[in-house]
C-alpha cells in the first residue's frame, strides 16, 4: 500500500531573537539600527556570530511514512517538537528544509475552538468553525444535525456560545472538526479537556474515522489514549523522530524520558537508596499535568537501617524559584520520623485544582532533620508545566492569572436586596 | 505545490477501490522554499470562508455594540457636516451650483471606503491571530475579508448620499451607471495597500500606530473636502495625483455630480491602483509563510 503521507528530511528552524527573546520586531528598532549602521558606514555585512546562536532547530532531519487508515501516535516530552511537526504537516508554517507529500485533504485540530466567537450562537459557530477548517457550506448543511447530536447542544443552538459551560464549548467545537471528513486528520492534545464521559466519546469518533479508512495522526501526553487509539507510534526527542515503533515501545521509551533525570538513578547513600522519583496522573507518568486531575507523586526507596528525625517530601517551586509549598512525610504523622528498614513506596497527592496553569519545579528533598542531607547535592526534579483544569472559565485563559495556586471552591452570591 | 488530479486518480483507482476518496485526492506537496503554486488554487476552494468571515465580522459588530448600525452612519454624517463647515464655512471654498455638503459626501464615500479598509485590514491579522497560529486557509482571506466589510459600510454611506440628494433635489444623471466600475476600481488600492500595511503590522507590530496617522494625512492630500480644480498650480496639482485616491475621488464625483474629470488624473489613478494591487499582493504572498512564526 503507499503511503498517504511521505514525510522526507523535515526541518524547520526557527530563529529565537526574532519571535521569542523579544516578542516582536519593532519598526522602530529596525530603523535604529539601519541609522546606526548608517552611520557607522557601510558596516560588515555578515551576520554577527551572535545571531548564529539564537538559532534553534525545532526539528531535523525528521522522516517517516504513513499508510492509508493508519493511527499513528506522536510522543515525547515538551519542546520535543511534535507541535513544531503538527503545525508543517498542517501547512500553518512552512518547514526550513525537506519535502512532505499529503495524498488528499488533510485537517488539523489543534486546539478546540479555534474561530469559534463567542458573540455569535451555537449555529452560527458551527458554519464559521466549518467553513475555518475547509467545509463547503452544502457540506456543512448535511452534517449539520450530526453535529448538534454529537456535541448533545440541541437546546443551546441559538445561545451565543460565550454563554455556554465550557463542557459544552469544547463539546461543540470538537464535533465540528470530527464530522470533517479529511483523509488525514491531524489533532493535538484535544482530548485533555472535556469529562471522562466526552473523551471515551471522542476516543471512539476518532477509532472510527480510522476504520473508515482514514488516517489519523494522534499527539498527546495521555499515554492511556494513546494506547487506546493508535496502532503505531513515532517517539519526538530534540527535534528528531524516532522510526515508526510499535505503542508499547513507544510509551516505555517516553516514560524513561519523562523520569527525572533517570541518569541519577540510583541514588545511593549508606542510610538509603532511591529507585525513582515520578508523578503520574490517572497512573500514566506524564511531564505535562492536567490542573483539573490529581498528580500522585511516588518516589521509590530503600532505607538500610533505622532511621530517626527522617523526612522526606517534596517542595513545590514556580519555574522562576519562588517557594510555593512543600510537604514532608512525617507533616501530619510524627510517627513517620521513625523508619525501620526496608523497601517503601512513599506517595503524596497532589489535589486537583489546586496548581495554577503555569511552570513548576517539584523536588525532592529526603533528609534526618539537622543531621544529614541525603539529595543536597543532587536535585532531583520534575519540571512541569500545568495545564488549566478544564472547568476553569475558558474567558480568563487568556489572561495571566497571578499567583501560583488556585482556590477550587465556587463563589457563592445571593442577592440581599433586589437592584432598581 | 502541485496537484495532479489526473495522476492522481489512475494510482488512487489501483491503490484502493474506495470510491469516496477518489474523487477528492489530490496530492499536496509542501516543500522548503518553494512559493506554493498550489495556492490560487487553495484561495478558490477556500472561498466560503471569506464569505463566512465577512459576515462574522458583520454580525458581530452589528450584535456587539447597542448602536452598531448607528455609528456607521453617524461617523460619516458628521465627518461630512464638519468638512463642510471647514471648507466651505471657514475656508469659502465653493463647489459652483451644487451644494457643498453634497460634494463633500461624494468625495467621502470613496475616501471613507479605503481608509476603513486599510485600517481595518491592517489590524485584521493581529486580531485574528488564534486562528492564524492554529490553522490552515490563505491567509489572504483575512485581509481581504475585512475589506468587504468595510465595502458593506461604504454602501451605507452611499445610502446616506443618496437620501441627501433627495434632499437638496441634485440627482446623479446617467453617468451613474458607470459607478459600479468605479466602485471595483476603489477596490484595487484598497486591497493592496490593506495586503501590504497587513504584513507589515505582522512584522513590526508597532507599525499600527503609525496606520492612524498615515489615514489622518492622506485625508488632507486627498481632495475629499475641496477640489483639486481649486489649486491653480499646475505642478502641485500633478502631485496630488500621484495618490491614486485623487482620481478615484474625482471620478466618483464625476458619476455622481457631473464634475468635470481631469483625465491625466484619472488614468494616473488607474495605473497606480493596479500597481499597487499587484505590489500589495506580492509583498504579502512573500511574508505569508512566516505569519505563523511571527505573529
Amino acid at each position: 500500500m503507499s503511503s498517504i503521507i511521505q514525510v522526507e528530511n523535515v526541518s524547520k528552524l526557527y530563529r529565537l531573537g526574532a519571535s521569542q527573546h523579544r516578542s516582536y520586531t519593532a519598526l522602530r528598532d529596525v530603523v535604529a539600527e539601519k541609522a546606526k549602521a548608517l552611520v557607522q558606514g557601510f558596516g560588515s555585512k555578515n551576520e554577527s556570530p551572535e545571531s548564529k546562536s539564537r538559532d534553534f532547530w525545532a526539528l531535523k532531519n525528521v522522516s517517516f511514512e504513513v499508510n492509508q487508515g493508519e493511527r499513528v501516535g506522536v510522543v515525547g516530552r515538551n519542546g520535543a517538537g511534535k507541535s513544531t511537526l503538527l503545525k508543517v504537516l498542517s501547512r500553518i508554517t512552512a518547514p526550513t528544509k525537506g519535502k512532505i507529500t499529503i495524498r488528499g485533504r488533510l485537517a488539523s485540530l489543534l486546539e478546540v475552538g479555534t474561530g469559534f466567537h463567542p458573540e455569535l450562537t451555537g449555529r452560527e459557530n458551527i458554519y464559521l468553525n466549518g467553513a475555518i477548517l475547509g467545509m463547503t457550506r452544502p457540506e456543512i448543511t448535511s452534517k449539520f444535525d450530526e453535529i448538534v447530536e454529537f456535541a448533545e447542544v440541541e437546546k443551546f443552538l441559538d445561545t451565543p456560545v460565550k454563554r455556554y459551560s465550557s463542557g459544552m464549548y469544547v463539546r461543540l467545537a470538537f464535533a465540528v472538526a470530527a464530522h470533517l471528513e479529511p483523509e488525514v486528520l491531524v489533532v493535538d492534545e484535544v482530548l485533555a479537556v472535556g469529562d471522562a464521559q466526552f473523551q471515551k466519546k471522542c476516543l471512539g469518533k476518532m477509532e472510527d474515522v480510522g476504520r473508515q479508512g482514514r488516517t489519523v495522526i494522534f499527539v498527546s501526553h495521555d499515554m492511556r489514549a494513546i494506547r487506546a487509539l493508535c496502532q503505531s507510534a513515532i517517539l519526538m526527542r530534540a527535534g528528531e523522530a524516532s522510526e515508526t515503533l510499535s505503542v508499547q515501545e513507544a510509551v516505555s521509551l517516553y516514560s524513561g524520558d519523562v523520569l527525572p533525570n533517570a541518569t541519577k538513578f540510583p541514588v545511593v547513600h549508606d542510610d538509603i537508596v532511591i529507585h525513582s522519583y515520578k508523578a503520574t496522573q490517572l497512573g500514566e507518568w506524564v511531564d505535562e499535568l492536567d490542573g483539573g486531575e490529581k498528580t500522585v507523586i511516588t518516589v521509590d526507596a530503600e532505607i538500610r537501617r533505622s532511621l530517626t528525625s527522617f523526612r522526606l517530601g517534596i517542595q513545590i517551586k514556580t519555574a522562576l524559584g519562588a517557594e510555593v509549598c512543600r510537604s514532608l512525610t512525617p507533616d501530619w504523622n510524627e510517627k513517620h520520623e521513625n523508619m525501620a528498614p526496608g523497601r517503601y513506596l512513599f506517595s503524596i497527592t497532589i489535589p486537583a485544582n489546586f496548581l495554577a496553569p503555569g511552570s513548576f519545579i517539584i523536588n525532592l528533598t529526603a533528609s534526618r532533620y539537622g543531621i544529614q542531607d541525603y539529595l543536597a547535592y543532587d536535585h532531583i526534579d520534575i519540571h512541569t508545566i500545568v495545564r488549566s483544569p478544564v472547568d476553569f472559565n475558558r474567558a480568563h485563559l487568556g489572561e495571566p492569572i497571578p499567583g501560583s495556586v488556585l482556590i477550587s471552591e465556587l463563589w457563592s452570591i445571593k442577592k440581599i436586596e433586589a437592584g432598581i | 505545490m502541485l496537484t495532479s488530479n489526473s495522476q492522481a486518480h489512475l494510482s488512487e483507482a489501483v491503490v484502493s477501490p474506495d470510491s469516496r476518496s477518489i474523487e477528492s485526492q489530490r496530492v499536496t506537496v509542501i516543500e522548503a522554499g518553494k512559493q506554493e503554486k498550489q495556492y490560487w488554487h487553495d484561495l478558490w476552494s477556500f472561498r466560503e470562508l471569506l464569505y463566512f468571515l465577512s459576515w462574522r465580522d458583520i454580525l458581530v459588530r452589528y450584535k456587539q455594540t447597542v448602536i452598531g448600525l448607528s455609528w456607521s452612519i453617524i461617523r460619516p454624517f458628521l465627518l461630512m457636516i464638519i468638512m463642510t463647515f471647514a471648507f466651505n464655512k471657514v475656508a469659502h471654498l465653493h463647489s459652483g451650483k451644487i451644494p457643498y455638503a453634497l460634494f463633500v459626501m461624494a468625495g467621502l464615500l470613496p475616501w471613507q471606503f479605503f481608509s476603513t479598509a486599510l485600517s481595518e485590514s491592517s489590524m485584521s491579522m493581529v486580531t485574528n491571530k488564534d486562528m492564524i497560529s492554529k490553522i490552515y486557509f490563505p491567509r489572504l482571506l483575512i485581509p481581504l475579508s475585512a475589506v468587504v466589510v468595510s465595502f458593506v459600510d461604504a454602501m451605507i454611506g452611499f445610502a446616506i448620499y443618496l437620501s441627501m440628494s433627495i434632499f437638496y433635489h441634485v440627482y446623479p444623471t446617467w453617468r451613474i451607471i458607470l459607478l459600479p466600475l468605479l466602485m471595483i476600481l476603489t477596490f484595487l488600492p484598497s486591497i493592496g495597500f490593506g495586503l501590504w500595511f497587513a504584513a507589515l503590522n505582522v512584522k513590526y507590530r508597532d507599525f499600527r500606530y503609525i496606520v492612524p496617522f498615515i489615514v489622518q494625512f492622506g485625508m488632507y492630500v486627498s481632495p475629499v473636502g475641496y477640489s483639486i480644480a481649486t489649486v491653480t498650480n499646475p505642478v502641485i496639482r500633478n502631485c496630488f495625483y500621484i495618490s491614486p485616491i485623487a482620481g478615484i475621488i474625482d471620478g466618483w464625483r464625476w458619476a455622481l455630480l457631473g464634475q468635470p474629470l481631469h483625465l491625466t488624473g484619472f488614468s494616473t489613478a488607474i495605473l497606480t491602483s493596479v500597481a499597487v494591487l499587484v505590489f500589495g499582493i506580492w509583498y504579502f504572498r512573500r511574508t505569508e509563510q512566516q505569519f505563523a512564526d511571527l505573529i
